[in-house]
């Protein structure tokens, strides 16, 4: 996947313009949920909201699904993702679980252990 | 004549923020980090600068992936805190300073470093953040005013850290020919090592921070050589963000002295660094 092969560092996604172009219009949606109308109108139909926003469908299927990895992949930008994580009341503590494999109580205690150092 | 008293590199971990605004400073997951930041803030409270300048990215708040500007700085005489989806910070908005931002910027883009310009910018806890680290009871207003330079971090290719090096060097310059005999504050923000998504999310390098820590007072030109595969490599995806610390350093004499500093792992995912000098050893 591109966003993994600019740098040969594994595991390690880089947001570079190609991907930033994949993902502009799910980031668009992603920052839109600054606002509480937003949130209101996506909460009443997010499949709508994301066909407004005009996401892909594997975008769209992304976001319904709350497929975190996938988002990343498909062109998500961590900080824009994370809006919608919050939304849902989701932390990064949480999604750093889901990218490594670990709940959020186990992705917590390896940071609290001084972090992760593999890769 | 303008000059910089002192430099502070601080991370912006928005957890930090979060600590102080929901009174866990004293949680035993956090205590620690804010006992170290004491000796700096009582340094800071002692050596008050007439404006200060805070070099930031900001994290789809301010500004979004419209348009992605490599520098850019605040012209504005007010900013707002943002709104980043739950409500403002509880903390003043900002006071600018205009006329001195217009002087930096005209310096700056007669040096070869062609900013973009905000006229309107809402500040996000890269912003905030860094304020509360150094002001940490700001009450009705912080201590001066404020003046923001941004810098993509976020979006690949971000600027070289010889670029932000060299763009903190002619920062010192500008600030130096600023017609008003004012003293300055510089804070230069982000860091240290993390990423926050891939299988290597919450990955953490003590050792590389801690040579990136004892490097920027004594030798930033070698943090400077830095590419960024090798940042990427040896401090996360998000870590390369503390080429920022070298746009302040870049700024100071060549000479400093350490005040303070302090590291604490972690603040959410994030190495949490701090690092006071003193531009008048």
């Amino acid at each position: 996947m591109a966003a993994e092969s600019r740098f040969d560092v594994a595991g390690t996604p880089v947001f570079d313009g190609q991907t930033s172009r994949r993902g502009f219009r799910m980031n668009k949606l992603f920052m839109s949920l600054r606002f509480a109308e937003n949130r209101e109108r996506f909460g009443a139909d997010e499949g709508a909201y994301c066909d407004q926003f005009g996401l892909t469908p594997e975008q769209r299927t992304a976001v319904l699904d709350r497929d975190w990895q996938a988002m990343i992949d498909l062109g998500g930008s961590i900080f824009y993702v994370y809006k919608l994580a919050m939304m849902d009341g989701r932390s990064m503590q949480y999604l750093g679980g889901v990218f490594t494999g670990m709940t959020e109580e186990e992705f917590v205690a390896a940071m609290r252990a001084g972090g992760r150092s593999g890769g | 004549m303008a000059e910089v008293i002192w430099g502070l590199a601080t991370s912006h971990v928005p957890s930090i923020g979060a600590a102080m605004d929901r009174g866990k400073t004293e949680d035993p997951n956090w205590k620690a980090l804010f006992d170290g930041y004491r000796p700096a803030r009582e340094w800071l409270a002692e050596h008050k600068p007439d404006v200060a300048i805070v070099i930031y990215n900001d994290h789809a708040n301010g500004i979004d992936l419209d348009i992605v500007p490599t520098f850019g700085i605040g012209t504005a005489d007010r900013y707002d805190v943002a709104d980043e989806g739950f409500g403002r910070r509880p903390v003043p908005d900002v006071i600018g300073d205009p006329e001195l931002s217009l002087h930096l910027l005209e310096s700056l883009v007669d040096e070869g470093f062609d900013l973009t310009v905000f006229q309107e910018l809402d500040v996000d806890h890269g912003f905030t953040v860094p304020l509360s680290v150094w002001t940490p009871d700001p009450g009705d207003s912080w201590p001066c005013p404020v003046v923001p330079l941004l810098v993509n971090v976020i979006q690949y290719p971000q600027p070289t850290a010889a670029r932000c090096y060299a763009l903190g060097q002619a920062l010192g310059r500008a600030i130096a020919s600023y017609g008003k005999d004012v003293k300055v504050g510089i804070l230069g923000t982000g860091g240290m090592s993390h990423q926050l998504a891939g299988a290597r999310a919450g990955f953490i390098n003590a050792e590389f921070d801690r040579m990136f820590m004892e490097a920027i007072e004594s030798d930033p030109a070698k943090l400077a050589a830095l590419s960024r595969e090798e940042l990427i490599r040896e401090a996360g995806s998000e870590g390369i963000e503390m080429i920022m610390w070298l746009i302040m350093r870049g700024a100071m004499n060549e000479r400093v002295r350490k005040v303070h500093s302090h590291y604490f792992v972690p603040a959410s995912n994030t190495a949490a660094g701090l690092a006071l000098f003193d531009n008048r050893p």
